[in-house]
């Protein structure tokens, strides 16, 4: 009963819905675009130029977005779960046919007023929808073959539309986002275990059908020293930036390895190294706390939320970005070979800031209306 | 509803479970990225910033400014000039076909310069300085500014060059620089610390034995750069020291009339002060361009220069090894005098030829100069008369006192690798390296400097230095400040027994100039300012034999290589004597006809010049 006079009293005021807002998550994420902002600025050279510009345009809008989205309903976020999957794959498919090319793939969509990355947008979509798929079933129909047969389903459609063209990182950043929901939707762990060893025993096979430069990244990563001036550049490069920032970094603007054009895709993927060079161990770890704030108010404010589909959603949804953020940092850090992958919200990137802002957007919305049940 | 509720308690229980461990993994990569971060950034910071400084931070040694050679007044005789040069570094270039092709075309080189272009790119690493061109014309060099938009990696360099104003007149004194090879990187420290692409070391001569004082220390330059090498900003510029300019005792005036005096003969002369032992002037002809060198000779001048029969690649003063004919005869005389063998009034008589020990002698003059006293045996150059005098000294004394006046050893010690000894026989000598035994009729031809008896032309003016200086050590210069502290304490101690036998000596000399029937009276000088008193000498290159003695036939009928060589030492001025010199021509005939009249040229320059010289020295003196 004491539910149900909560439940009617609490009308999702706009008021309300205010004082429902997180702010310390808003908080560091705005920090984390003023952050990204002024390195972003130090990418053009200490100027605004248009790489700082457009990120900020960018930010600006969709911050706005995410904000507007949080005072919609979770349920209305619930019930366009299975719709936005299918307009994503739409586009992939799109950008399939009639996507843009650039660098020798094909991964943009010209939709006249931007050049969109559905394979980004997949990153949060498939999440959505999962979630949604996993909402109201129960939990001995999890593990049916049914259930796994179309998660997997699910999960490799979009998978397939991206490796396609070919980008091998973000299609595994889309399998890593699905997993996570699986994951928490309890299917059983013996999967994920045969999962896991399945595909260690494959590896070599994997390797084998790699594309040429997917397989010297993978043998730049064992040996960087290799080829210094060639495969293992980016690596080698990128150690040293990061390295030579020390503890506390070159200063702000004077990161010699970016400025003086060692560092490659310095706007993008290796961002952090610029970051980490500038401000070295000291910037580095308070980017990282940063981080792991944002993450862990993410999942609180899944423990919070009163409907499934939120809890699932944030809690997948912030394994995906720690999954991000560590491949992105590890990559940069030599640990992991080089793949595409942008570090959410610092990245250069709209489709990139797009995706992770609706999944910004959609935690909101759960915080505020966390005690949304949805049937 | 119940059923519902108790599943959605185990979905949460499932899901909180699965979070909790989702968590813990988190916690424990987030400790694994800042320990990453942490090793890179703290424990091996010392690492990557000498990385990125490596990176950014790009060397260029540039060839240090190489000191001069100065003669005694000041005048350069071996300086710099400024060469327009272009460098590629081939790492540093994107499409090397693309910019070595342009580069061609801008230069208009030939295909034979072009190959030889590759051929040297292949040979050098590729972050090593390839140097396309180092010696190129102003419109080139600026037609290639103009055009380095287009030429990513090619750099214009302004360096700084050899050159020798006065051409062959130095060559074998000062030797030449060309470009440094592996042995000169490898033997010389100073040249491995200071190396760059194309510097030019010296490779004879003094350029080599000074190779230390004269290569100065690089100017060094720190860039920051970019990835692509492009220079951002210059962060240091450490400029290099310039070699030690060195001055010479030569007087350029004097090398130069020996220069015109040897011109189209081979041979050698050198002119030398008696009392310092400085060195006026050392020629050995023919000579070659030294600026031929600077830049890599080419292949024909090579050729031309290598197959010269009169062989300009041989230092003469220095390197070759003469009979020194009749030249020796004061020295045979001295010893005697001095071992109290002959006295002034000692005769003997030359009939022409002379039969000693079952073989027969013949004196240069068939008719025989009759009776003859050491003064007269000196002037006329009676062979006859030293075979009785050498036949009386025995080769072991007249060796003692030719090593004595500095025959048979280095005149300039460790000054040049390539002087040769020449050679004083005595009887201990031919058992040691002949391991035969000294056959009295080798001591009769010793006397008249045949046999195995080898001068240098350096020596022989040495040896006609101390006689004239009233025999007293002097050691032969070169450098004009290491006078005082190279010089040993020996320097001016006496060699004679008695001074009287030198004055004998002198006298005997100026006769021979200076009297009718001496043998080089047509090149005297009256004018006691520049008389001068010298001996002449004429060496056999091979033996007489008797037909040809019948012949007699005149030097222009011999052939070139079968002709004497000529020789001639003298000093003057006699009253007050100050230089001495020596006066090589190979198969030039006679020594009073060749040589001779050269000497006759040389005191008259070398006289007049000694006024102005000790004003410089005096001058020098008093604004000290």
């Amino acid at each position: 009963m004491y539910q149900h006079t909560r439940l009617t009293t609490n009308r999702f005021g706009f008021f309300q819905k205010f004082r429902n807002f997180d702010y310390i998550l808003l908080i560091c994420i705005l920090l984390l675009g003023f952050i990204s902002l002024a390195t972003m600025y130090s990418t053009d050279g200490g100027e605004v130029k248009f790489h700082t510009k457009s990120h900020f345009t960018k930010l600006a809008v969709f911050t706005l977005m995410m904000l507007v989205m949080s005072f919609i309903n979770i349920k209305y976020w619930f019930s366009i779960g299975y719709l936005a999957y299918v307009a994503v794959v739409g586009l992939l498919v799109g950008t399939y046919l009639f996507g843009i090319t650039s660098s020798g793939s094909q991964r943009w969509i010209n939709l006249y007023f931007i050049n969109l990355q559905p394979s980004e947008l997949m990153k949060i979509f498939i999440i959505v929808c999962l979630a949604k798929f996993f909402h109201r079933m129960k939990l001995e129909n999890v593990n049916s073959i049914y259930t796994i047969l179309t998660s997997l389903i699910i999960i490799l459609l979009p998978m397939g539309l991206v490796i396609v063209q070919p980008d091998l990182g973000t299609a595994v950043l889309i399998a890593i986002s699905g997993i996570a929901v699986l994951w928490f939707a309890g299917i059983n762990y013996k999967y994920f275990i045969y999962t896991i060893l399945g595909f260690i025993i494959s590896l070599p096979f994997v390797i084998a059908f790699l594309k040429p430069y997917q397989k010297l990244r993978v043998l730049t990563f064992l040996n960087p020293d290799k080829d210094p001036l060639g495969a293992g550049y980016q690596i080698i490069q990128s150690k040293i930036a990061v390295g030579s920032g020390g503890i506390f970094g070159k200063g702000f603007l004077k990161g010699t390895q970016s400025y003086l054009e060692f560092l490659p895709e310095k706007h993008t993927d290796f961002i952090f190294t610029l970051f980490s060079e500038e401000f070295g161990f000291v910037g580095s770890a308070i980017l990282l706390v940063i981080y792991a704030i944002i993450i862990y108010r993410i999942v609180a404010i899944g423990a919070s939320s009163r409907s499934y589909f939120a809890k699932i959603f944030c809690y997948s949804f912030g394994a995906a970005i720690f999954v991000f953020i560590t491949i992105n940092m590890s990559m940069v850090l030599g640990l992991l070979p080089i793949v595409g992958s942008p570090l959410p919200i610092m990245s250069y990137g709209g489709s990139s800031m797009l995706a992770t802002m609706i999944g910004f957007g959609i935690v909101m919305s759960a915080r505020v209306h966390n005690q949304q049940m949805i049937a | 509803m119940i059923n519902s509720s108790s599943d959605n308690v185990k979905k949460l229980n499932s899901i909180n479970r699965r979070m909790f461990i989702t968590g813990s993994l988190k916690f424990f990569i987030m400790i694994g990225i800042v320990s990453r971060l942490f090793f890179l950034q703290v424990k091996e910071n010392k690492k990557y910033l000498t990385l990125s400084d490596k990176n950014r931070i790009r060397e260029w040694k540039l060839a240090p400014v190489r000191g001069e050679f100065h003669d005694y007044f000041g005048n350069v005789i071996a300086g710099n000039f400024e060469a327009y040069q272009l460098h590629v570094i081939p790492e540093q270039v994107e499409d090397f076909r693309y910019v070595i092709y342009r580069l061609k075309d801008l230069l208009e080189l030939s295909d034979n310069e072009f190959k030889k272009v590759l051929k040297k790119k292949n040979e050098i690493k590729p972050w090593e300085t390839l140097i396309v061109s180092d010696n190129l014309s102003w419109q080139k060099f600026s037609k290639i500014n103009n055009h380095l938009y287009d030429l990513n990696g090619v750099k214009p360099v302004i360096s700084i060059s050899r050159n020798y104003p006065f051409k062959e007149n130095f060559t074998h004194l000062i030797g030449y620089v060309s470009q440094a090879n592996q042995d000169d990187i490898e033997s010389t420290q100073a040249i491995k610390k200071n190396f760059v692409p194309g510097l030019k070391v010296g490779k004879i001569g003094l350029e080599k034995t000074f190779e230390e004082k004269l290569i100065g220390t690089n100017d060094i330059e720190r860039y920051e750069v970019n990835a692509y090498g492009r220079r951002i900003s210059q962060l240091e510029f450490q400029k290099g020291e310039k070699g030690k300019t060195l001055r010479l005792t030569i007087d350029t005036e004097v090398q130069k009339l020996a220069n015109e005096l040897l011109k189209d003969k081979a041979g050698s002369i050198c002119v030398m002060d008696i009392y310092t032992g400085a060195v006026i002037a050392m020629h050995s002809s023919p000579s070659f361009d030294p600026n031929l060198f600077v830049f890599g000779i080419s292949q024909d001048d090579w050729q031309l220069i290598r197959n010269d029969p009169m062989k300009p690649l041989v230092n003469k003063t220095l390197q070759g090894n003469y009979s020194p004919g009749s030249t020796i005869k004061p020295i045979v005389a001295l010893s005697a005098l001095e071992n109290g063998i002959v006295n002034t009034s000692f005769t003997v008589r030359c009939t022409g030829k002379t039969e000693m020990y079952g073989q027969t002698y013949h004196c240069w003059k068939k008719k025989g100069h009759g009776y003859v006293s050491l003064r007269n045996a000196m002037k006329q150059s009676c062979d006859t008369y030293f075979y009785e005098v050498a036949r009386k000294l025995g080769v072991d004394k007249l060796s003692e006192t030719a090593k004595k006046f500095g025959l048979g050893e280095k005149v300039f010690g460790d000054l040049f690798d390539i002087e040769k000894k020449g050679l004083i026989p005595n009887t201990q000598w031919k058992k040691n390296a002949l391991g035969k035994g000294w056959l009295l009729g080798e001591t009769i031809i010793t006397g008249i400097g045949q046999g195995y008896i080898q001068t240098t032309p350096i020596q022989l003016c040495l040896m006609t230095a101390q006689i004239a200086n009233g025999g007293y050590k002097i050691y032969p210069h070169l450098i004009v400040d290491d006078k005082v502290k190279d010089q040993p304490i020996d320097k001016f101690t006496p060699l004679y027994k008695n001074s009287k036998n030198i004055k004998i000596v002198q006298d005997a000399i100026f006769g021979s100039t200076n009297e009718v029937m001496g043998t080089s009276y047509r090149s005297r000088i009256d004018n006691p300012k520049y008389q001068f008193a010298g001996k002449t000498g004429t060496a056999q290159v091979k033996k007489i034999t008797e037909e040809e003695r019948e012949l007699d036939l005149k030097t222009f009928q011999i052939p070139y290589e079968q002709r004497d060589h000529a020789l001639y030492v003298a000093f003057g001025p006699y009253k007050n004597p100050r230089y001495a010199l020596s006066v090589i021509v190979e198969h030039g005939g006679n020594g009073s006809t060749t040589a001779a009249p050269m000497a006759t040229k040389l005191f008259k320059l070398i006289i007049d010049r000694h006024k102005i010289r000790e004003s410089l020295g005096n001058k020098k003196y008093l604004e000290i």
